[in-house]
């Protein structure tokens, strides 16, 4: 069937040629050599005669090699993770308990709960983190009703610290933590509860042995779609963190676009991705189990 | 049939019968309501200790409501609940003595066998010994011994259905509730696992409290029948005494199936009453026992179980207790056949005639002239 | 007991919503601050938002951002229910395994790698084929489509997998070739869901930042770029003026959105009971 054939060819090959090959150079320009040119990179492939025995193959893993020499690099890629766990934690801590309060409220509230908590995501991301600046600054609102409250004397320092990053990566992930959290939490089976609470169980008890665990594949998807983007966040921590903040994302663009180095930013590159690639597959996974359903 | 003074007895197995008998379960004057909707409205009960009391009734009338409420899980807006003696109000369904197998069996999809069974166990603390060899008890009694490792999603629809059994009795309730314990089984394993959930039960000598809409389980599964319509508990009664005495329309034409005709009562002696039905060509003439009227005397209803209709081809020879009809459908359905016989007054009867013979010799055909009779016990007269 | 458990989650509910929205009102309620300093209050004024509409720095690069958005979110609803359709109804086919990763790949892949690959790409084929000639609306446009057709995509696919499929078989067996089935039947069944892919797409690409960067060329910088540069700088109350202006037309058009899906629902319901009163 030709239509059927187009119908996936359109997709399929948009995304080989803007998705998949992109990242097939992205592999090839991270072993060659800068050059001060344009592109300023060598090409891979060199015909230094007119047989083909004379074409030259120019693989430096030099890039990678520099990565690994300057600590700079690891510090970053530890830090970039760490960051990440950090805020997916706490992404965890306040989002589950939103999901959960949602997908318990009357069925009638649960879609405007549920709209209120996917709104501020239509709205446009960077001001949402810069409104985060007017709030961390010492002279911000934050500071200003500590102040007033008495609780602190003189302001302290919040803005550009690992703390507003923590802060800004959790509140603009949020909605992709609670989503998959009350889909979850609000499918599951609620007699499943009255039969451990018929059983002798306490409310709180049954949260810990029923509730909780089967609401990991929740959690599980949640924590991805927080934990994968934040490692390699840039405008977070460009904005809200400490200027000289080692993240992966920020290392990668101050190379690409300040010291103009294309190999070396797509070593970084291929190395976030090599990292990243596991989770991404583990997502996969989990979502195709989502949606082809149970066995 | 059994003989009234049979049903008024108060031997060992019938304590209700027995006005000194102490009630176990004592539900007093308990309505529920929702918003705006009355779902169990003033209902009083006492069961007894080692029942099996069954709750009839549609959905939606109020018998899983009822049910909820004696596990904990809904308090009641007015009125009193005692188990053992003791007053239920406030505790909540985990300290009460009481325990329940759901409908949609409700196994914890993430645990297995054992442990959905020893679950219970688990939340009094006790030893993991302990623990184990009540588990592998409970699996033997309900023949899953082997099973004790799988997951509830590796069982079949019988399975999970005795290891929630087995779940809810590990405990030792005081009560087992059932909501519609058989509902998700298919027929042949419901008709196998209804004789197994009362030797079961005989055994352990639990009470239980089943919820079921299913007429036939409630008769084949219990001691007595409470029959609920609207919120209220409209008869309560032994099998027997709810199929053959109803005391109202609903009850008789909720529980098996009945041919009913509007009457007027003509004459009253002390052991019959003589009624005219404007749909019958004869007058109804009625064996008066205590157990077959209940019903203020001016407007009535008589009632007929179609297996309680003869057919003749000759006109029988009384002067009452018999009318004439024409068949239109005749449905073979194996065991017995089921006629619908159309009087000339236009009314449908249903009778049904037990398939004795495999070969019926002088068959009755349709479009036949027969004439229907029934003996003067067998009509009962109840309100509208 | 249930009086205690309903505070408990009335709780959870009040700190999470004030969490999400506090830092955006005091985004609004600055923007009409008289003072220069953002967080000290100065009186009433909507002197930032006549501000705003002088800088034709901003307004230039809205227009264009509203331009890109837009048509990306076409060209991603387009493609994104076609690979949804397939995802969903053709079953198994050759190299979907591929297919169904490169749907989901986008939707975690951090911004940098995606766009970093994106402008080697757009570099390498120029210097090979001479296409695209610079950079600029077109290659950011092409970025935008590749990120969102997976979102649409995914929207596709969970209606389609929730739709009966019986509809569609029943249309088949009445003699509808596929491709009608799909204009009469499914396109029609499944439109709410391309409306909210297409905007979903529309605000993904109006929103980008990281990905525009790399892609863009000299002259063509996106409304998100350009608060960038503004706010690395610090805050500016202009900006706010600009946020309360988007947060209003989001709110406003969930707002309308939220009213014609009641309205539908209503006259659903009335149209419902009509239909069994007259039984």
């Amino acid at each position: 069937m030709s239509g059927r054939t187009a119908v996936i060819a359109l997709p399929y090959l948009w995304l080989l040629l803007f998705f998949v090959i992109p990242f097939v150079i992205v592999l090839k320009i991270s072993f060659s050599e800068t050059q001060i040119a344009m592109p300023p990179y060598q090409p891979l492939l060199q015909w230094a005669g007119e047989r083909l025995a004379d074409i030259r193959l120019n693989v430096n893993f030099g890039n990678f090699l520099y990565l690994f020499e300057d600590r700079l690099y690891l510090l970053a890629l530890v830090n970039s993770l760490q960051v990440a766990t950090v805020s997916t934690l706490l992404a965890l801590l306040i989002g589950y308990p939103l999901a959960y309060a949602i997908a318990r409220s009357d069925p009638r509230w649960r879609g405007i709960l549920l709209m209120l908590v996917i709104l501020p995501f239509w709205t446009s991301f960077l001001l949402r983190v810069y409104a985060w600046i007017g709030i961390l600054k010492n002279n911000g609102l934050l500071n200003n009703f500590l102040l007033w409250l008495g609780v602190i004397d003189q302001p302290i320092v919040m803005l550009q610290t690992d703390f507003a990053t923590y802060l800004g990566i959790v509140y603009c992930y949020l909605p992709f933590m609670v989503m998959p959290l009350y889909a979850n939490l609000e499918k599951m089976d609620v007699t499943l509860l009255e039969a451990a609470e018929d059983l002798g169980c306490r409310p709180l008890r049954a949260f810990a042995s029923i509730t909780l665990p089967l609401s990991l594949p929740g959690v599980v998807a949640g924590c991805m779609l927080v934990f994968i983007p934040a490692v390699g966040e840039y405008v977070i921590p460009a904005l809200l963190g400490p200027s000289d903040s080692l993240m992966i994302g920020k290392v990668l663009w101050t190379e690409f676009f300040n010291n103009r180095d294309w190999p070396v930013a797509s070593a970084v590159a291929i190395v976030l991705l090599l990292i990243l690639v596991a989770p991404i597959m583990y997502f996969q996974r989990a979502q195709g189990r989502e949606s082809g359903g149970r066995r | 049939m059994a003989s009234s003074s049979a049903l008024e007895s108060a031997g060992p197995g019938r304590p209700w019968n027995d006005p000194a008998a102490e009630p176990y379960i004592r539900i007093e004057r308990v309505s529920k309501s929702f918003a705006d909707f009355v779902a169990v409205d003033d209902v009083s009960l006492n069961i007894y200790r080692s029942e099996l009391f069954c709750l009839l009734g549609g959905s939606g009338c109020g018998k899983t409501t009822l049910l909820r409420m004696l596990a904990g899980f809904e308090e009641p807006s007015s009125g009193k609940i005692f188990i053992d003696g003791l007053d239920m109000s406030g505790i909540p369904p985990y300290e009460r003595p009481v325990n329940m197998m759901f409908q949609s069996y409700a196994l914890f999809p993430h645990m297995t066998v054992d442990q959905n069974v020893g679950f219970g166990l688990q939340m009094e603390n006790r030893s993991r010994s302990e623990i184990a060899d009540r588990v592998a008890h409970m699996l033997k009694l309900v023949r899953l011994s082997e099973f004790g490792k799988r997951k509830p999603d590796q069982l079949s629809g019988g399975q999970r259905q005795r290891v929630a059994l087995a779940r809810a009795l590990i405990k030792q309730p005081k009560l087992l509730l059932l909501d519609e314990p058989l509902g998700a089984l298919d027929r042949k394993l419901r008709e196998h696992t209804q004789f197994e959930l009362v030797n079961l039960q005989e055994d352990l000598g639990v009470t239980f409290v089943v919820v079921t809409h299913d007429q036939e389980e409630a008769m084949t599964l219990s001691s007595r029948i409470g029959v609920m319509d609207h919120g209220k508990i409209v008869q309560v009664g032994t099998p027997q005494e709810i199929y053959e005495s109803p005391r109202s329309r609903f009850v008789a034409e909720f529980v098996g199936s009945v041919n009913l005709f509007a009457g007027q009562l003509t004459a009253s002696e002390p052991d019959r009453l003589r009624i005219t039905c404007p749909e019958l060509e004869q007058p109804v003439h009625v064996d008066v026992d205590e157990s077959s009227v209940a019903a203020p005397l001016t407007a009535l209803w008589v009632a007929i179980r179609p297996e309680k209709i003869q057919l003749s081809v000759q006109p029988p020879q009384a002067a009452a207790n018999w009318t004439r009809g024409l068949v239109k459908e005749i449905a073979y359905q194996g065991n017995l056949s089921v006629l619908l016989i159309r009087l000339p007054s236009g009314k449908t009867v249903r009778v049904t005639r037990p398939n004795v013979w495999r070969h019926e010799e002088e068959s009755i055909t349709w479009e036949q002239e027969v004439y229907l009779h029934w003996h003067a016990s067998s009509p009962l007269v109840v309100s509208a | 007991m249930n009086g205690k458990r309903s505070l408990v989650r009335l709780s959870f509910l009040v700190f999470g919503f004030a969490f999400l929205y506090i830092p955006i009102l005091s985004l609004v309620f600055y923007s009409f601050n008289k003072s220069r300093l953002v967080t000290v209050w100065g009186g009433f004024s909507t002197e930032w938002y006549g501000r705003l509409f002088e800088n034709t720095q901003i307004l230039d690069a809205a227009w264009l951002s509203l331009r890109i958005a837009a048509i990306n979110a076409t060209g991603a609803t387009i493609l994104g229910t076609l690979a949804g359709l397939a995802l969903a109804r053709f079953g198994r086919f050759r190299g979907r395994t591929l297919f169904a990763g490169m749907i989901t790949a986008p939707l975690v892949m951090p911004e940098v790698i995606t766009g970093l690959s994106l402008l080697l790409l757009f570099v390498a084929s120029e210097h090979a084929f001479g296409w695209p000639e610079g950079r600029g609306v077109s290659t950011i446009t092409i970025a935008h489509i590749t990120l969102t057709l997976s979102y649409v995509a995914v929207i596709v696919q969970s209606r389609l997998s929730s739709l009966d499929v019986s509809l569609e078989e029943a249309a088949m067996d009445l003699g509808a070739r596929p491709a009608k089935v799909f204009l009469l039947i499914t396109l029609p069944i499944i439109s709410p869901a391309l409306v909210s892919g297409w905007l979903l797409a529309f605000t993904i690409s109006l929103d980008d930042l990281v990905i525009a960067s790399f892609v863009s060329g000299p002259g063509s910088s996106t409304l998100p770029m350009v608060i960038f540069s503004k706010v690395r700088l610090g805050v500016s109350p202009d900006i706010n003026a600009l946020a309360t202006i988007m947060v209003s037309l989001v709110t406003l058009g969930v707002l309308i959105a939220g009213f014609v899906m009641l309205h539908r629902d209503r006259a659903r319901q009335r149209d419902m009971q009509l239909a069994l009163g007259s039984d």
